[in-house]
Protein backbone atom coordinates (compact mmCIF):
# COMPACT_ATOMS: atom_id res chain seq x y z
CA UNK A 1 0.00 0.00 0.00
CA UNK A 2 1.09 3.35 -0.85
CA UNK A 3 1.56 6.06 1.76
CA UNK A 4 1.62 10.13 1.00
CA UNK A 5 3.69 12.21 3.00
CA UNK A 6 0.73 12.41 5.89
CA UNK A 7 0.71 8.62 6.31
CA UNK A 8 -2.61 8.48 4.38
CA UNK A 9 -3.54 6.20 1.58
CA UNK A 10 -3.74 7.47 -1.99
CA UNK A 11 -7.20 8.13 -2.65
CA UNK A 12 -6.54 6.30 -6.09
CA UNK A 13 -5.33 3.93 -4.64
CA UNK A 14 -7.38 2.33 -2.28
CA UNK A 15 -10.00 0.01 -4.41
CA UNK A 16 -8.87 -1.93 -7.23
CA UNK A 17 -10.01 -0.37 -10.38
CA UNK A 18 -11.60 -4.14 -11.43
CA UNK A 19 -14.01 -3.63 -8.16
CA UNK A 20 -14.09 0.69 -8.94
CA UNK A 21 -15.36 0.32 -12.01
CA UNK A 22 -18.34 -1.96 -11.15
CA UNK A 23 -21.49 0.00 -10.40
CA UNK A 24 -23.38 -0.29 -7.10
CA UNK A 25 -26.59 -2.72 -7.32
CA UNK A 26 -29.40 -0.54 -8.48
CA UNK A 27 -31.76 -1.68 -5.77
CA UNK A 28 -29.88 0.29 -3.45
CA UNK A 29 -31.60 3.52 -3.94
CA UNK A 30 -35.11 2.22 -3.95
CA UNK A 31 -34.00 0.07 -0.52
CA UNK A 32 -32.95 3.62 0.71
CA UNK A 33 -35.78 5.61 -0.71
CA UNK A 34 -38.31 2.61 0.55
CA UNK A 35 -36.19 2.68 4.01
CA UNK A 36 -37.38 6.22 4.89
CA UNK A 37 -41.03 5.89 4.68
CA UNK A 38 -43.79 5.11 6.97
CA UNK A 39 -46.78 2.34 5.83
CA UNK A 40 -45.25 1.21 2.89
CA UNK A 41 -46.45 -1.75 0.60
CA UNK A 42 -43.86 -3.80 -0.44
CA UNK A 43 -43.80 -5.46 -3.53
CA UNK A 44 -39.99 -5.45 -3.99
CA UNK A 45 -39.01 -8.08 -1.60
CA UNK A 46 -36.85 -10.94 -3.29
CA UNK A 47 -37.57 -13.45 -0.87
CA UNK A 48 -40.13 -15.46 0.53
CA UNK A 49 -42.63 -13.91 3.18
CA UNK A 50 -42.92 -17.16 4.92
CA UNK A 51 -40.56 -17.95 7.91
CA UNK A 52 -38.86 -21.12 7.76
CA UNK A 53 -41.01 -24.04 8.46
CA UNK A 54 -41.10 -24.93 12.44
CA UNK A 55 -39.80 -28.02 12.32
CA UNK A 56 -36.96 -27.26 9.98
CA UNK A 57 -36.20 -23.87 12.76
CA UNK A 58 -36.56 -27.05 15.57
CA UNK A 59 -34.32 -29.36 13.87
CA UNK A 60 -31.43 -26.28 14.17
CA UNK A 61 -32.22 -25.24 17.99
CA UNK A 62 -32.01 -29.22 18.66
CA UNK A 63 -28.70 -29.18 16.76
CA UNK A 64 -27.60 -26.39 19.12
CA UNK A 65 -28.49 -28.13 22.17
CA UNK A 66 -27.21 -31.17 20.87
CA UNK A 67 -23.74 -28.76 20.78
CA UNK A 68 -23.22 -29.11 17.05
CA UNK A 69 -20.96 -25.69 16.81
CA UNK A 70 -18.15 -26.72 14.79
CA UNK A 71 -16.85 -27.25 11.13
CA UNK A 72 -18.32 -29.45 8.98
CA UNK A 73 -15.70 -30.80 6.22
CA UNK A 74 -15.44 -28.25 3.31
CA UNK A 75 -17.76 -29.97 1.10
CA UNK A 76 -21.00 -29.78 3.85
CA UNK A 77 -21.91 -32.40 5.72
CA UNK A 78 -21.63 -35.69 4.42
CA UNK A 79 -25.70 -36.42 5.34
CA UNK A 80 -26.56 -33.37 3.73
CA UNK A 81 -24.59 -34.12 0.68
CA UNK A 82 -26.41 -37.37 0.65
CA UNK A 83 -29.60 -36.21 1.22
CA UNK A 84 -28.92 -33.18 -1.91
CA UNK A 85 -28.09 -36.43 -4.08
CA UNK A 86 -31.36 -38.48 -3.63
CA UNK A 87 -33.19 -34.76 -3.85
CA UNK A 88 -31.34 -34.45 -7.56
CA UNK A 89 -31.80 -38.50 -8.26
CA UNK A 90 -35.49 -38.12 -7.22
CA UNK A 91 -36.69 -34.61 -8.34
CA UNK A 92 -34.38 -34.69 -11.62
CA UNK A 93 -33.33 -38.17 -12.65
CA UNK A 94 -29.71 -36.99 -11.79
CA UNK A 95 -26.88 -39.00 -10.13
CA UNK A 96 -24.34 -37.04 -8.35
CA UNK A 97 -21.95 -38.95 -6.42
CA UNK A 98 -22.29 -37.12 -2.76
CA UNK A 99 -19.03 -37.64 -2.08
CA UNK A 100 -17.08 -35.53 -5.33
CA UNK A 101 -20.18 -34.14 -7.09
CA UNK A 102 -21.55 -31.86 -4.59
CA UNK A 103 -20.36 -28.67 -3.03
CA UNK A 104 -22.83 -27.11 -0.07
CA UNK A 105 -22.20 -23.25 -0.37
CA UNK A 106 -23.23 -20.07 1.35
CA UNK A 107 -26.20 -19.96 -0.85
CA UNK A 108 -26.22 -20.59 -4.32
CA UNK A 109 -24.75 -16.63 -4.32
CA UNK A 110 -21.33 -18.19 -3.18
CA UNK A 111 -21.81 -20.98 -5.61
CA UNK A 112 -22.30 -18.89 -8.64
CA UNK A 113 -19.02 -16.88 -7.56
CA UNK A 114 -17.05 -20.24 -7.21
CA UNK A 115 -18.15 -21.52 -10.54
CA UNK A 116 -16.87 -18.41 -12.19
CA UNK A 117 -13.67 -17.92 -10.47
CA UNK A 118 -12.80 -21.85 -10.98
CA UNK A 119 -13.69 -21.57 -14.76
CA UNK A 120 -12.94 -18.18 -15.99
CA UNK A 121 -9.45 -17.42 -17.51
CA UNK A 122 -8.63 -13.83 -17.84
CA UNK A 123 -10.74 -12.57 -20.98
CA UNK A 124 -13.26 -15.41 -21.14
CA UNK A 125 -16.40 -14.16 -22.30
CA UNK A 126 -19.76 -15.06 -19.95
CA UNK A 127 -23.50 -15.52 -21.78
CA UNK A 128 -25.61 -13.86 -19.65
CA UNK A 129 -29.17 -13.40 -21.18
CA UNK A 130 -30.83 -9.94 -19.78
CA UNK A 131 -33.28 -8.85 -17.49
CA UNK A 132 -31.16 -11.14 -14.95
CA UNK A 133 -30.39 -11.98 -11.29
CA UNK A 134 -27.98 -8.82 -10.15
CA UNK A 135 -24.79 -10.36 -8.78
CA UNK A 136 -24.39 -12.52 -12.23
CA UNK A 137 -22.07 -9.35 -14.13
CA UNK A 138 -20.46 -8.21 -10.88
CA UNK A 139 -19.30 -11.72 -10.21
CA UNK A 140 -18.19 -12.33 -13.46
CA UNK A 141 -15.52 -9.21 -14.01
CA UNK A 142 -14.68 -10.23 -10.69
CA UNK A 143 -13.56 -13.03 -11.58
CA UNK A 144 -11.78 -11.65 -14.93
CA UNK A 145 -14.27 -12.51 -16.97
CA UNK A 146 -16.20 -10.10 -19.82
CA UNK A 147 -19.94 -10.49 -19.63
CA UNK A 148 -21.75 -10.57 -22.96
CA UNK A 149 -25.40 -9.34 -22.80
CA UNK A 150 -28.16 -11.67 -24.67
CA UNK A 151 -30.50 -9.00 -24.30
CA UNK A 152 -34.49 -10.46 -24.08
CA UNK A 153 -38.07 -8.85 -24.58
CA UNK A 154 -41.43 -9.17 -23.33
CA UNK A 155 -42.44 -10.16 -27.29
CA UNK A 156 -39.77 -13.69 -26.98
CA UNK A 157 -41.39 -13.80 -23.51
CA UNK A 158 -37.54 -12.82 -21.78
CA UNK A 159 -36.47 -16.07 -23.25
CA UNK A 160 -33.13 -16.34 -25.30
CA UNK A 161 -32.99 -18.47 -28.61
CA UNK A 162 -30.55 -20.87 -29.83
CA UNK A 163 -29.79 -17.67 -32.85
CA UNK A 164 -29.38 -15.22 -29.60
CA UNK A 165 -26.24 -17.51 -28.54
CA UNK A 166 -24.82 -18.03 -31.98
CA UNK A 167 -24.84 -13.98 -33.04
CA UNK A 168 -22.76 -13.47 -29.81
CA UNK A 169 -20.08 -16.70 -30.04
CA UNK A 170 -16.86 -15.68 -30.02
CA UNK A 171 -13.41 -17.72 -30.14
CA UNK A 172 -13.42 -16.31 -26.22
CA UNK A 173 -16.88 -17.33 -25.24
CA UNK A 174 -16.75 -19.79 -22.67
CA UNK A 175 -19.99 -20.30 -20.21
CA UNK A 176 -23.82 -19.56 -20.99
CA UNK A 177 -25.24 -18.18 -17.40
CA UNK A 178 -28.43 -19.69 -17.42
CA UNK A 179 -30.94 -18.97 -14.80
CA UNK A 180 -34.79 -20.63 -15.32
CA UNK A 181 -37.85 -19.64 -13.17
CA UNK A 182 -36.09 -16.11 -13.87
CA UNK A 183 -35.17 -13.62 -11.12
CA UNK A 184 -36.98 -10.83 -12.16
CA UNK A 185 -39.63 -11.84 -15.02
CA UNK A 186 -40.79 -15.13 -13.79
CA UNK A 187 -39.81 -16.80 -17.63
CA UNK A 188 -38.98 -20.64 -17.69
CA UNK A 189 -37.50 -22.99 -20.43
CA UNK A 190 -39.60 -26.11 -21.73
CA UNK A 191 -37.77 -28.88 -22.22
CA UNK A 192 -38.44 -28.06 -26.19
CA UNK A 193 -37.00 -24.86 -25.35
CA UNK A 194 -34.08 -26.15 -23.48
CA UNK A 195 -32.97 -29.03 -26.02
CA UNK A 196 -32.83 -26.52 -28.71
CA UNK A 197 -30.48 -24.40 -26.29
CA UNK A 198 -28.61 -27.31 -25.57
CA UNK A 199 -27.85 -28.45 -29.48
CA UNK A 200 -26.28 -24.85 -29.29
CA UNK A 201 -24.26 -25.61 -26.10
CA UNK A 202 -23.18 -28.56 -27.45
CA UNK A 203 -22.22 -27.41 -30.85
CA UNK A 204 -19.64 -24.03 -29.73
CA UNK A 205 -18.46 -26.62 -26.44
CA UNK A 206 -19.84 -24.11 -24.09
CA UNK A 207 -20.27 -24.78 -20.28
CA UNK A 208 -22.81 -23.88 -18.22
CA UNK A 209 -24.20 -22.43 -14.94
CA UNK A 210 -27.47 -23.19 -14.38
CA UNK A 211 -29.15 -21.39 -11.24
CA UNK A 212 -32.27 -23.12 -10.73
CA UNK A 213 -32.69 -21.73 -7.61
CA UNK A 214 -36.54 -21.06 -8.01
CA UNK A 215 -37.20 -25.23 -9.64
CA UNK A 216 -39.27 -25.48 -7.19
CA UNK A 217 -41.12 -22.77 -7.26
CA UNK A 218 -43.68 -23.55 -10.98
CA UNK A 219 -46.80 -22.88 -11.50
CA UNK A 220 -50.05 -24.43 -12.93
CA UNK A 221 -48.57 -27.31 -13.94
CA UNK A 222 -45.51 -26.10 -15.40
CA UNK A 223 -42.63 -28.65 -15.04
CA UNK A 224 -38.89 -27.98 -14.60
CA UNK A 225 -36.21 -29.95 -15.96
CA UNK A 226 -32.75 -29.26 -14.86
CA UNK A 227 -30.22 -28.26 -17.57
CA UNK A 228 -27.82 -31.33 -16.42
CA UNK A 229 -30.50 -33.53 -17.67
CA UNK A 230 -30.94 -32.74 -20.84
CA UNK A 231 -29.38 -35.48 -23.20
CA UNK A 232 -25.37 -34.65 -23.14
CA UNK A 233 -25.37 -31.82 -20.91
CA UNK A 234 -25.10 -33.22 -17.43
CA UNK A 235 -20.53 -33.34 -17.57
CA UNK A 236 -20.56 -29.45 -18.92
CA UNK A 237 -23.56 -28.28 -16.87
CA UNK A 238 -23.05 -26.94 -13.09
CA UNK A 239 -26.39 -26.79 -11.72
CA UNK A 240 -26.70 -24.49 -8.64
CA UNK A 241 -29.64 -24.51 -6.26
CA UNK A 242 -30.60 -24.04 -2.55
CA UNK A 243 -32.97 -23.66 0.70
CA UNK A 244 -33.74 -19.94 0.57
CA UNK A 245 -37.21 -19.96 -2.00
CA UNK A 246 -38.27 -23.53 -1.89
CA UNK A 247 -38.43 -23.83 2.08
CA UNK A 248 -38.30 -20.19 2.93
CA UNK A 249 -34.45 -20.50 4.40
CA UNK A 250 -33.21 -17.08 2.93
CA UNK A 251 -31.50 -16.28 5.96
CA UNK A 252 -29.68 -19.52 6.73
CA UNK A 253 -27.54 -18.97 3.88
CA UNK A 254 -27.56 -22.59 2.24
CA UNK A 255 -27.14 -23.24 -1.09
CA UNK A 256 -25.24 -25.80 -3.09
CA UNK A 257 -24.03 -26.70 -6.31
CA UNK A 258 -23.64 -30.21 -8.41
CA UNK A 259 -21.82 -31.29 -11.60
CA UNK A 260 -18.45 -32.92 -12.76
CA UNK A 261 -15.65 -33.46 -10.67
CA UNK A 262 -13.31 -31.62 -11.61
CA UNK A 263 -14.80 -28.55 -11.58
CA UNK A 264 -16.58 -29.43 -8.04
CA UNK A 265 -13.21 -30.17 -6.85
CA UNK A 266 -11.42 -26.94 -8.20
CA UNK A 267 -15.07 -25.11 -7.11
CA UNK A 268 -14.11 -26.23 -3.14
CA UNK A 269 -10.48 -25.70 -3.33
CA UNK A 270 -11.67 -21.84 -3.21
CA UNK A 271 -14.43 -22.49 -0.61
CA UNK A 272 -11.92 -24.28 1.24
CA UNK A 273 -9.70 -21.47 1.49
CA UNK A 274 -11.90 -18.53 1.22
CA UNK A 275 -14.82 -19.72 3.23
CA UNK A 276 -13.67 -23.26 4.68
CA UNK A 277 -17.46 -24.11 5.31
CA UNK A 278 -21.25 -23.62 5.17
CA UNK A 279 -22.18 -22.91 8.99
CA UNK A 280 -23.09 -25.86 10.50
CA UNK A 281 -26.53 -24.92 11.79
CA UNK A 282 -27.92 -23.67 8.75
CA UNK A 283 -26.57 -27.69 7.41
CA UNK A 284 -28.24 -29.47 10.25
CA UNK A 285 -31.62 -27.33 9.15
CA UNK A 286 -30.94 -28.04 5.33
CA UNK A 287 -30.83 -31.76 6.26
CA UNK A 288 -34.47 -31.26 8.11
CA UNK A 289 -35.72 -29.64 5.20
CA UNK A 290 -35.30 -32.32 2.38
CA UNK A 291 -36.17 -34.90 4.80
CA UNK A 292 -39.38 -33.54 6.16
CA UNK A 293 -39.50 -30.28 4.73
CA UNK A 294 -41.75 -31.29 1.22
CA UNK A 295 -45.08 -30.94 2.90
CA UNK A 296 -44.36 -27.26 4.15
CA UNK A 297 -42.84 -26.96 0.71
CA UNK A 298 -46.29 -27.40 -1.61
CA UNK A 299 -48.26 -25.67 0.70
CA UNK A 300 -46.18 -22.24 0.30
CA UNK A 301 -46.22 -23.28 -3.55
CA UNK A 302 -50.28 -23.26 -3.56
CA UNK A 303 -50.61 -20.16 -1.91
CA UNK A 304 -47.64 -18.42 -4.44
CA UNK A 305 -49.80 -19.75 -7.12
CA UNK A 306 -53.33 -18.36 -5.77
CA UNK A 307 -51.36 -15.09 -5.67
CA UNK A 308 -49.50 -14.96 -8.64
CA UNK A 309 -52.87 -15.11 -10.81
CA UNK A 310 -54.49 -12.52 -8.11
CA UNK A 311 -51.65 -10.00 -9.06
CA UNK A 312 -51.62 -11.05 -12.96
CA UNK A 313 -55.25 -10.38 -13.31
CA UNK A 314 -54.96 -7.38 -11.04
CA UNK A 315 -52.10 -5.86 -13.20
CA UNK A 316 -53.96 -6.40 -16.72
CA UNK A 317 -57.18 -5.48 -15.35
CA UNK A 318 -55.75 -1.63 -14.74
CA UNK A 319 -54.42 -1.77 -18.14
CA UNK A 320 -50.83 -2.75 -18.00
CA UNK A 321 -49.78 -6.11 -20.27
CA UNK A 322 -47.75 -8.88 -18.56
CA UNK A 323 -46.81 -12.23 -19.27
CA UNK A 324 -48.02 -15.01 -16.96
CA UNK A 325 -45.03 -15.89 -15.15
CA UNK A 326 -44.18 -19.89 -15.41
CA UNK A 327 -42.21 -19.88 -11.94
CA UNK A 328 -40.46 -18.08 -9.33
CA UNK A 329 -42.25 -15.38 -7.30
CA UNK A 330 -42.26 -12.20 -9.41
CA UNK A 331 -43.83 -10.41 -12.12
CA UNK A 332 -42.75 -8.21 -14.72
CA UNK A 333 -45.00 -5.58 -16.31
CA UNK A 334 -44.72 -3.14 -19.07
CA UNK A 335 -45.02 0.49 -17.74
CA UNK A 336 -44.06 1.86 -21.12
CA UNK A 337 -47.94 3.11 -21.64
CA UNK A 338 -47.52 5.51 -18.54
CA UNK A 339 -44.98 7.06 -20.96
CA UNK A 340 -42.30 7.09 -17.80
CA UNK A 341 -39.29 5.43 -17.42
CA UNK A 342 -38.99 2.24 -14.52
CA UNK A 343 -37.16 4.31 -12.44
CA UNK A 344 -39.62 7.74 -12.70
CA UNK A 345 -42.39 4.85 -12.52
CA UNK A 346 -41.74 3.17 -9.48
CA UNK A 347 -40.10 6.70 -7.83
CA UNK A 348 -43.49 8.27 -8.87
CA UNK A 349 -45.44 4.98 -7.21
CA UNK A 350 -43.54 5.04 -3.87
CA UNK A 351 -43.85 8.69 -3.23
CA UNK A 352 -47.54 8.96 -4.16
CA UNK A 353 -48.87 5.81 -3.36
CA UNK A 354 -46.45 4.33 -0.82
CA UNK A 355 -45.53 1.04 -2.87
CA UNK A 356 -42.57 -0.35 -3.94
CA UNK A 357 -41.29 -2.30 -6.65
CA UNK A 358 -38.04 -2.55 -8.79
CA UNK A 359 -37.48 -0.60 -11.50
CA UNK A 360 -36.54 -3.18 -14.49
CA UNK A 361 -33.67 -1.67 -15.27
CA UNK A 362 -31.51 -2.52 -11.84
CA UNK A 363 -31.65 -6.36 -13.77
CA UNK A 364 -30.17 -4.75 -17.21
CA UNK A 365 -30.60 -2.25 -19.62
CA UNK A 366 -33.25 -4.41 -21.56
CA UNK A 367 -35.43 -3.97 -18.09
CA UNK A 368 -36.51 -0.54 -19.36
CA UNK A 369 -40.25 0.10 -19.54
CA UNK A 370 -41.11 -2.55 -16.85
CA UNK A 371 -40.93 -2.94 -13.00
CA UNK A 372 -40.67 -6.24 -11.16
CA UNK A 373 -43.30 -6.70 -8.49
CA UNK A 374 -42.74 -9.56 -5.99
CA UNK A 375 -45.91 -11.65 -4.94
CA UNK A 376 -43.89 -12.87 -1.95
CA UNK A 377 -46.68 -10.64 0.18
CA UNK A 378 -49.53 -11.50 1.99
CA UNK A 379 -53.05 -11.90 -0.53
CA UNK A 380 -54.06 -8.23 1.23
CA UNK A 381 -51.35 -6.72 0.79
CA UNK A 382 -50.90 -7.22 -2.74
CA UNK A 383 -54.60 -6.46 -3.46
CA UNK A 384 -54.00 -2.82 -1.34
CA UNK A 385 -51.05 -2.44 -3.68
CA UNK A 386 -53.32 -3.45 -6.74
CA UNK A 387 -55.59 -0.81 -5.77
CA UNK A 388 -53.02 2.31 -5.06
CA UNK A 389 -51.65 1.16 -8.20
CA UNK A 390 -54.34 1.91 -9.91
CA UNK A 391 -55.31 5.14 -8.57
CA UNK A 392 -51.87 6.51 -9.46
CA UNK A 393 -52.46 4.76 -13.07
CA UNK A 394 -55.28 6.73 -13.20
CA UNK A 395 -53.70 9.98 -12.08
CA UNK A 396 -51.48 9.43 -15.64
CA UNK A 397 -53.84 8.60 -17.28
CA UNK A 398 -57.53 8.83 -16.97
CA UNK A 399 -58.15 6.65 -20.02
CA UNK A 400 -56.67 3.63 -17.72
CA UNK A 401 -59.42 4.09 -14.99
CA UNK A 402 -62.28 3.37 -17.94
CA UNK A 403 -61.11 0.20 -19.17
CA UNK B 1 -66.98 -37.34 -4.39
CA UNK B 2 -64.88 -34.03 -3.62
CA UNK B 3 -65.30 -31.15 -5.70
CA UNK B 4 -62.32 -29.38 -6.14
CA UNK B 5 -63.39 -25.95 -6.93
CA UNK B 6 -65.69 -26.27 -3.82
CA UNK B 7 -62.38 -26.82 -1.32
CA UNK B 8 -60.28 -24.42 -2.85
CA UNK B 9 -63.05 -21.88 -2.08
CA UNK B 10 -63.60 -23.01 1.40
CA UNK B 11 -59.81 -22.94 2.04
CA UNK B 12 -59.88 -19.27 0.80
CA UNK B 13 -62.43 -17.96 2.86
CA UNK B 14 -61.23 -19.71 5.88
CA UNK B 15 -57.65 -18.59 5.42
CA UNK B 16 -58.42 -14.98 4.22
CA UNK B 17 -58.98 -11.86 5.67
CA UNK B 18 -62.36 -10.73 3.83
CA UNK B 19 -61.28 -11.78 0.30
CA UNK B 20 -64.25 -11.20 -2.29
CA UNK B 21 -65.61 -13.18 -4.65
CA UNK B 22 -63.90 -11.14 -7.37
CA UNK B 23 -60.47 -11.62 -5.67
CA UNK B 24 -60.79 -15.26 -5.36
CA UNK B 25 -62.24 -15.77 -9.02
CA UNK B 26 -58.80 -14.23 -9.51
CA UNK B 27 -56.42 -16.77 -7.04
CA UNK B 28 -58.57 -19.60 -8.63
CA UNK B 29 -58.55 -18.44 -12.20
CA UNK B 30 -62.25 -18.79 -12.29
CA UNK B 31 -65.54 -16.72 -13.64
CA UNK B 32 -66.67 -14.13 -10.81
CA UNK B 33 -70.10 -15.36 -11.15
CA UNK B 34 -68.94 -18.78 -10.67
CA UNK B 35 -67.44 -18.16 -7.74
CA UNK B 36 -70.08 -16.20 -6.08
CA UNK B 37 -72.95 -19.25 -7.17
CA UNK B 38 -70.77 -22.06 -5.71
CA UNK B 39 -70.47 -19.86 -2.40
CA UNK B 40 -74.53 -19.10 -2.26
CA UNK B 41 -74.58 -23.10 -2.38
CA UNK B 42 -72.29 -23.79 0.01
CA UNK B 43 -74.81 -21.23 2.69
CA UNK B 44 -77.38 -22.72 0.96
CA UNK B 45 -75.99 -25.81 2.39
CA UNK B 46 -74.50 -25.00 5.70
CA UNK B 47 -71.61 -25.82 4.59
CA UNK B 48 -70.17 -22.32 5.18
CA UNK B 49 -72.27 -21.30 8.48
CA UNK B 50 -70.57 -17.65 9.81
CA UNK B 51 -67.55 -15.59 9.13
CA UNK B 52 -65.90 -15.33 12.58
CA UNK B 53 -63.03 -12.56 13.57
CA UNK B 54 -60.78 -13.37 15.71
CA UNK B 55 -60.01 -10.70 18.70
CA UNK B 56 -57.73 -10.71 21.01
CA UNK B 57 -60.32 -9.14 23.55
CA UNK B 58 -57.46 -8.77 26.43
CA UNK B 59 -55.63 -6.50 24.54
CA UNK B 60 -58.70 -4.44 23.60
CA UNK B 61 -59.34 -4.08 27.45
CA UNK B 62 -61.93 -6.46 28.03
CA UNK B 63 -61.94 -8.46 30.88
CA UNK B 64 -63.58 -11.56 30.29
CA UNK B 65 -62.77 -15.34 31.56
CA UNK B 66 -63.25 -18.69 29.62
CA UNK B 67 -63.18 -22.18 31.02
CA UNK B 68 -63.09 -25.88 29.87
CA UNK B 69 -64.63 -27.94 31.56
CA UNK B 70 -65.05 -31.66 31.44
CA UNK B 71 -68.63 -33.34 31.96
CA UNK B 72 -69.33 -36.85 32.74
CA UNK B 73 -72.28 -37.77 31.61
CA UNK B 74 -74.50 -41.14 31.35
CA UNK B 75 -75.41 -41.89 28.09
CA UNK B 76 -79.26 -42.42 27.15
CA UNK B 77 -80.65 -45.34 25.46
CA UNK B 78 -80.90 -44.65 21.38
CA UNK B 79 -79.81 -40.99 21.70
CA UNK B 80 -76.37 -41.49 23.53
CA UNK B 81 -75.15 -38.16 24.52
CA UNK B 82 -76.92 -36.26 22.01
CA UNK B 83 -79.60 -34.98 24.57
CA UNK B 84 -77.68 -34.37 27.15
CA UNK B 85 -75.36 -31.91 24.83
CA UNK B 86 -78.33 -30.20 23.59
CA UNK B 87 -79.34 -29.08 26.62
CA UNK B 88 -75.45 -27.44 27.55
CA UNK B 89 -75.09 -25.90 24.02
CA UNK B 90 -78.32 -24.21 24.00
CA UNK B 91 -77.02 -21.83 27.34
CA UNK B 92 -75.79 -18.97 25.46
CA UNK B 93 -72.82 -19.22 28.18
CA UNK B 94 -71.78 -22.00 26.13
CA UNK B 95 -69.15 -21.62 23.33
CA UNK B 96 -68.76 -24.43 21.99
CA UNK B 97 -69.24 -28.47 23.14
CA UNK B 98 -67.33 -31.41 22.09
CA UNK B 99 -68.22 -34.80 22.01
CA UNK B 100 -64.52 -36.63 23.38
CA UNK B 101 -62.90 -39.72 23.91
CA UNK B 102 -61.26 -40.72 27.15
CA UNK B 103 -61.54 -40.29 30.88
CA UNK B 104 -64.89 -37.77 30.31
CA UNK B 105 -67.63 -37.38 27.51
CA UNK B 106 -68.17 -33.81 27.11
CA UNK B 107 -65.45 -30.86 26.46
CA UNK B 108 -67.48 -27.68 27.04
CA UNK B 109 -66.23 -24.25 26.55
CA UNK B 110 -67.74 -21.35 29.21
CA UNK B 111 -67.23 -17.51 28.80
CA UNK B 112 -67.92 -15.70 31.91
CA UNK B 113 -67.10 -12.10 32.86
CA UNK B 114 -65.23 -13.18 36.65
CA UNK B 115 -64.47 -16.09 38.03
CA UNK B 116 -67.69 -16.03 40.32
CA UNK B 117 -69.60 -16.09 37.07
CA UNK B 118 -68.68 -19.16 35.34
CA UNK B 119 -68.58 -20.99 38.85
CA UNK B 120 -72.29 -20.58 39.60
CA UNK B 121 -73.01 -21.01 36.05
CA UNK B 122 -71.62 -24.52 36.42
CA UNK B 123 -73.19 -25.39 39.58
CA UNK B 124 -76.17 -24.01 38.73
CA UNK B 125 -76.74 -24.88 35.60
CA UNK B 126 -74.68 -27.26 34.06
CA UNK B 127 -74.64 -29.60 37.42
CA UNK B 128 -78.07 -29.98 37.94
CA UNK B 129 -78.62 -31.35 34.26
CA UNK B 130 -80.13 -35.11 34.44
CA UNK B 131 -77.37 -37.44 33.96
CA UNK B 132 -74.61 -35.19 34.23
CA UNK B 133 -72.29 -37.25 36.93
CA UNK B 134 -69.62 -35.04 37.11
CA UNK B 135 -68.06 -31.80 36.01
CA UNK B 136 -64.38 -30.61 36.47
CA UNK B 137 -63.88 -26.71 35.97
CA UNK B 138 -59.96 -25.90 34.53
CA UNK B 139 -60.14 -21.75 33.72
CA UNK B 140 -58.03 -20.80 30.92
CA UNK B 141 -55.08 -18.03 32.17
CA UNK B 142 -53.49 -17.22 28.79
CA UNK B 143 -54.07 -17.45 25.15
CA UNK B 144 -51.04 -18.00 22.65
CA UNK B 145 -52.46 -19.68 20.04
CA UNK B 146 -56.23 -19.77 18.82
CA UNK B 147 -57.22 -20.97 14.72
CA UNK B 148 -53.70 -21.03 13.58
CA UNK B 149 -52.98 -17.18 14.99
CA UNK B 150 -50.77 -16.30 17.20
CA UNK B 151 -51.06 -14.14 20.21
CA UNK B 152 -47.72 -12.70 20.14
CA UNK B 153 -45.70 -10.62 18.05
CA UNK B 154 -44.45 -13.22 15.57
CA UNK B 155 -46.62 -13.14 12.72
CA UNK B 156 -45.11 -9.30 12.43
CA UNK B 157 -42.91 -9.17 8.88
CA UNK B 158 -39.22 -8.52 9.57
CA UNK B 159 -37.62 -8.39 5.94
CA UNK B 160 -35.64 -5.78 4.58
CA UNK B 161 -38.59 -3.51 2.48
CA UNK B 162 -36.85 -3.73 -0.80
CA UNK B 163 -34.07 -6.91 -1.88
CA UNK B 164 -32.50 -8.32 -5.32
Amino acid sequence: MTLNSNGIFKEKRRVSSRVEEVPPSGIRRFFDLASEMKGVISLGVGEPDFVTPWNIREACVHSLEQGYTMYTPNSGLPELREEIAKYFSKRFNLDYDPNCEVLVTVGASEAIDLALRALVEPGDEVLIPEPCFVSYKPCTIFAGGTPVTLSTTAQSGFKIKPEDIITKITPKTKILLLSYPCNPTGASYSYQELLELAGVVEKYDLLVISDEIYSELTYDGFKHYSFASLPNMKERTIVHNGFSKAFAMTGWRIGFAAGNENIISAMTKIHQYSIMCAPIMGQKAAVEALRNGLPAMNEMVAEYEKRKRLIVSGLRDMGLSCIDPQGAFYVFPSIKETGLTSEEFAEMLLREEKVAVVPGTAFGECGEGHVRCSYAASTGNIIEALNRMRRLLGRLNPKVMSL
Amino acid sequence: MIDQARMEILELLEKGKSLSPKHIAMMLGKEEAEVRKIIKELKEEKIILKHKTIIDWEKAGRETVEAVIDVRVSPQRDVGFDVVASKIYRFPEVKSVYLMSGTYDLSVVVEGKNMKDVALFVAEKLATIENVLSTTTHFRLKKYKEDGIFFTGENEDNRMVVSP
